[in-house]
């Protein structure tokens, strides 16, 4: 879309009376992965009822001198506590914090937690995490009503132990973690009051020890553990208050890191056996097209190459190492078709998308009030805009690698996926097995940020496939290549934004936006207007739309906030204030807006050739509100030279961790505002490696990021995407203030060149 | 054809075609995975080593052209009594890890900074660290490498 002025458009006028302003709500969120409504998997929790179920659990992570509980943790002799996380750690401390959350309901001593990894069971789907996502799907009231058995058993069910949806906290700590530290505390008391003699009132637990102050005696946990653990634990202990928090809310340093500094940690794609062959791939160019014909003897040719497998939409060449792999593959000249798709390219999609919306009939949506009136209304000033975003690629640094061993009917995968149960039955369907004959076995990830969900990773299916036809076990790893042209991108898509204002106030907004997903539930809208529509209209290319991290929060969040600093522009009006005016008075919303304009200086004088900008989003319970002061370079290309975040998620457990999430998805969120698109022609991504699709570097990244918690203790939110959304709409807005020129379409770098 | 050179101070062969990466004759023939694969066109940084002391992206130079060189990798940074090099320290320190895959050439790249300049200017640093990290740990990379120099310490004794 060309730089045009923003049209005004003066509407005849009607009798519509304007609609009496409340608190609107487009609805609280529905987790979406994919095309599939995901309930969420992972563990277990002291409240089932399902006692088989715990006891294998329990007989899986526990043993002689060291009992299990609730199928969550155990305790060694020497006091050790081990909490198996359901939750796959890359690099957003979940682990870590998880551990914090039980460990100081527990009293325990930190020094001597452990966290590990959960295995990949039924015995650890994730009751909390079914209970923490069903009230977004059937509302808070008919979640109470679901007793916790029944949600064990659909957590079980379902099959999922995933890692997403910034969900660790705020579910499986929250629900499963803290609870079971509490209930594991009051088993250890239990027992201590037997042995001691006393009153439980005189009991007291600190640094892994009850101890009776009387009498001088204390007994440590590793003593107590056998006994307790033959106690049946409290399904709804009393949990601490704020208050008493000792280990929440504090920054202990996570404990993955020192093996993430002497290459010593094993990521899925370093992990080796004896005999183990190493595989790489190439997929149809197009996404859909199929395998039409290969000649493997080039491949047969170059040293080290053992074998060549066709695919129905791949060519795997498998080699002794990724080398002689990778030069048996690029000897290869497969034919591949086009599946049909020869017509798609990027501008198709936008028209498509435009298209669809010019139409008016939406598949989705949501809103409150009379917008049309409103618009219509007398004196009312339309404001209309259109923008566009572009697919994005994950760029997870670790390219993926699965290794597969099919050994006496039994297929073992080892590999970094974020839901280990999802992976095993996606592997046995593959393959043809039964889940049973299935292992999986997680291993570290080197980045995710939502683009190793099960459902949309073929890499499962192709490492399945290939393992069962070698005898050896074989590693499959896919080039940084294939990993840019076969995604699972964040959508493509495109809105229009329009918006009545009547005595500087905004009266009415709508939000048409054309993409795969439907947005709706999922990111709240937080202005409190006396109108309002949002309306998706449903469009799918032939690419895979996925989850990328925070989902669809980064699209309507740069639509929204960009479109607000436009609104405030017609109304001649501070873009601060502007928001700030519009969000309901008092709220949370309007105290983290308030809170990061006073951080950042608004409206204190700039350096020449330095603009500001300001946004807000709700992500995943989380409010985010963002300041950025950038600056063009000599090649026209931005920098942001300094970043300000305030963060209300209720609760921050760990808030030296937390600061690294957000402060990583702001600068994720500007790394592709100014130069990331995946883009289309004849059916095929364009893109390939680093080189075409650049993320932003050191130099360009603000030095530092000032990141304040509101800590206002509030529902817990999530911490690892809610710092991506306000980015990219700030640095367009701070642009625009320092340009004049409205940026609407994505990325920022492509209409710098044009 | 075997190409002898020596690997965090001992000496190693491998059985490989000339144009084979080095990186691919760390990890596949010697086992050293914690060097990593990002991108294959040294774009990335993932896979920096040092070769005879100097900054190499070690997916684009073939083993070939490091024989009878000194090649030293993430696993040969701490001392010889365990103890990890400053910026190691530094990198923990301040926290500056996430998913991790990048740190390993983010470290390698610091490391060679460091012994090449002393005590790097936020320019300096702006220059030499063109590796990616996805999780976005750039200002701690920053304040890790301030720190391990002193830089960070004398900048608050002179804000002081």
């Amino acid at each position: 879309m060309a730089d045009n002025p923003t049209p005004d458009i003066d509407l005849p006028e009607t009798a519509a009376p304007a609609p009496k302003p409340k608190r609107k709500g487009i609805k609280r969120r529905i987790f979406l992965a994919g095309s599939a409504l995901v309930v969420g998997g992972g563990i277990f929790g002291v409240w089932w009822t399902d006692s088989s179920v715990k006891a294998k659990g329990n007989a899986m992570i526990g043993g002689e001198g060291k009992p299990a509980f609730g199928s969550i943790m155990t305790i060694g002799e020497d006091d050790t506590v081990t909490v198996y996380s359901p939750h796959i750690d890359f690099g957003q401390g979940s682990h870590t914090a998880l551990g914090q959350m039980l460990a100081d309901e527990l009293d325990a001593d930190w020094e001597k937690v452990r966290i590990e990894q959960a295995p990949a069971d039924l015995a650890f789907a994730n009751a909390a995490l079914a209970k923490g996502f069903l009230p977004t799907m059937a509302g808070d009231f008919a979640a109470g009503l679901i007793p916790d058995a029944v949600i064990g058993m659909m957590a079980r069910s379902m099959p999922l132990m995933i890692t997403g949806g910034s969900s660790a906290i705020r579910f499986t700590g929250e629900i499963a973690m803290r609870r079971t530290g509490a209930a594991v505390r009051a088993a250890l008391i239990a027992e201590a009051v037997d042995r001691l003699g006393v009153p439980e009132s005189e009991l007291t637990t600190a640094d892994s020890k009850v101890t009776h102050a009387k009498s001088g005696k204390s007994l440590r946990y590793g003593e107590l553990a056998a006994g307790a653990a033959e106690r049946s634990l409290a399904s709804d202990p009393v949990l601490k208050t704020r208050e008493q928090w000792k280990l929440i809310g504090t920054g202990v340093p996570r404990r993955d890191i020192p093996a993430k500094v002497d290459g010593s940690a094993v990521y899925g794609i370093d992990f080796t056996l004896p005999e183990m062959r190493v595989a790489t791939i190439a997929a149809a160019p197009v996404r859909g097209g199929k395998l039409e014909s290969v000649d493997e003897a080039p491949a047969l040719a170059v040293k080290g190459v053992e074998k060549v497998i066709k695919l129905p939409d791949a060519v795997v060449v498998i080699g002794k190492g990724y080398w002689p792999a990778t030069k048996g593959l690029q000897a290869l000249s497969p034919k591949f078709s086009d599946g049909g798709h020869a017509a798609v390219n990027t501008p198709a999609v936008y028209a498509a998308q435009g298209k669809l919306m010019a139409g008016g009939k939406p598949d989705n949506e949501a809103g409150e009030g009379d917008v049309d009136g409103a618009f219509k209304a007398t004196g009312a000033k339309l404001v209309e805009a259109e923008y566009r975003v572009p697919f994005l690629h994950h760029a997870m640094m670790e390219p993926f690698a699965l290794t597969g061993h099919f050994k006496d009917g039994k297929l073992t995968i080892w590999g970094g996926l974020q839901d280990p149960l999802s992976t095993r039955v996606k592997a046995a369907k593959a393959a043809g097995l039964e889940v049973d004959q299935v292992e999986f076995v997680p291993m570290i990830m080197g980045g995710g940020f939502g683009r190793r969900f099960p459902d949309i990773v073929e890499i499962i299916d192709q490492i399945a496939i290939i393992a069962k036809q070698v005898p050896y076990p074989v590693k499959l790893v896919w080039s940084r290549e294939e990993e840019v042209r076969h995604g699972s991108y964040r959508p493509q898509s495109s809105a229009k934004l329009s918006a009545s204002l009547k005595d500087g106030a905004i009266t009415a907004m709508r939000i048409d936006y054309a993409q795969s997903g439907n947005a709706e539930g999922e990111v709240p809208f937080i202005y409190n207007l006396p109108a309002t529509s949002r309306r998706h209209f449903a469009y799918q290319s032939n690419q895979i739309d996925g989850p990328w991290r925070s989902v669809n929060a980064t699209q309507l969040g740069f639509y929204t906030e960009s479109f607000m600093d436009e609104l405030a522009l017609a109304a001649g009006a501070d873009p601060y204030q502007f928001r700030r005016k519009h969000l309901a008075e008092g709220s949370r919303h309007q105290k983290v807006l308030d809170e990061v304009a006073k951080r950042a200086g608004w409206g204190t004088p700039l350096p020449e050739g330095v603009g500001r900008g300001i946004a807000i989003v709700e992500s995943f319970d989380t409010i985010v509100a963002e300041v950025v002061e950038a600056t063009l370079k000599e090649d026209g290309s931005p920098k942001v030279v300094r970043a300000f975040a305030v963060v209300d998620c209720g609760t921050t457990v760990n808030p030296l961790n937390a600061e690294a999430q957000i402060m990583g998805g702001l600068i994720m969120g500007l790394s592709s505002g100014i130069g990331e698109a995946v883009t289309l022609d004849k059916g095929a991504v364009v893109e390939s490696n680093f080189s075409d699709y650049p993320i932003l570097k050191l130099a360009d990244a603000p030095p530092a990021v000032d990141v304040h918690f509101a800590d206002s203790g509030a529902k817990t939110g999530g911490i690892g995407e809610p710092g991506l959304p306000p980015a990219t709409p700030a640095l367009a807005n701070a642009l625009a203030s320092l340009t004049g020129k409205r940026i609407r379409n994505l990325p920022i770098l492509t209409q710098a060149k044009a | 054809m075997a190409i002898a050179f020596s690997v965090n101070g001992k000496p190693v062969s491998v059985e490989a075609d000339a144009d084979t990466p080095l990186l691919w004759a760390l990890r596949d023939d010697l086992g050293l995975t914690g060097t990593k694969f990002g991108c294959g066109i040294a774009a990335c940084g993932a896979c920096s080593v040092h070769v005879d002391g100097n900054l190499t992206r070690s997916c684009s130079v073939p083993v070939s052209e490091v024989a009878g060189k000194s090649v030293t990798t993430i696993e040969g940074l701490k001392s010889a009594d365990g103890v990890l090099h400053k910026a190691q320290q530094a990198w923990i320190d301040a926290q500056v890890p996430q998913c991790g895959y990048c740190q390993s050439g983010q470290i390698m790249a610091a490391v060679a900074l460091i012994e090449q300049v002393g005590t790097p200017t936020d320019a300096q640093i702006d220059e030499a660290m063109t590796n990616i990290c996805r999780c976005g740990t750039y200002p701690r990379i920053r304040k890790a490498i301030l720190a391990a120099t002193g830089a960070a310490a004398a900048a608050e004794q002179g804000a002081a």
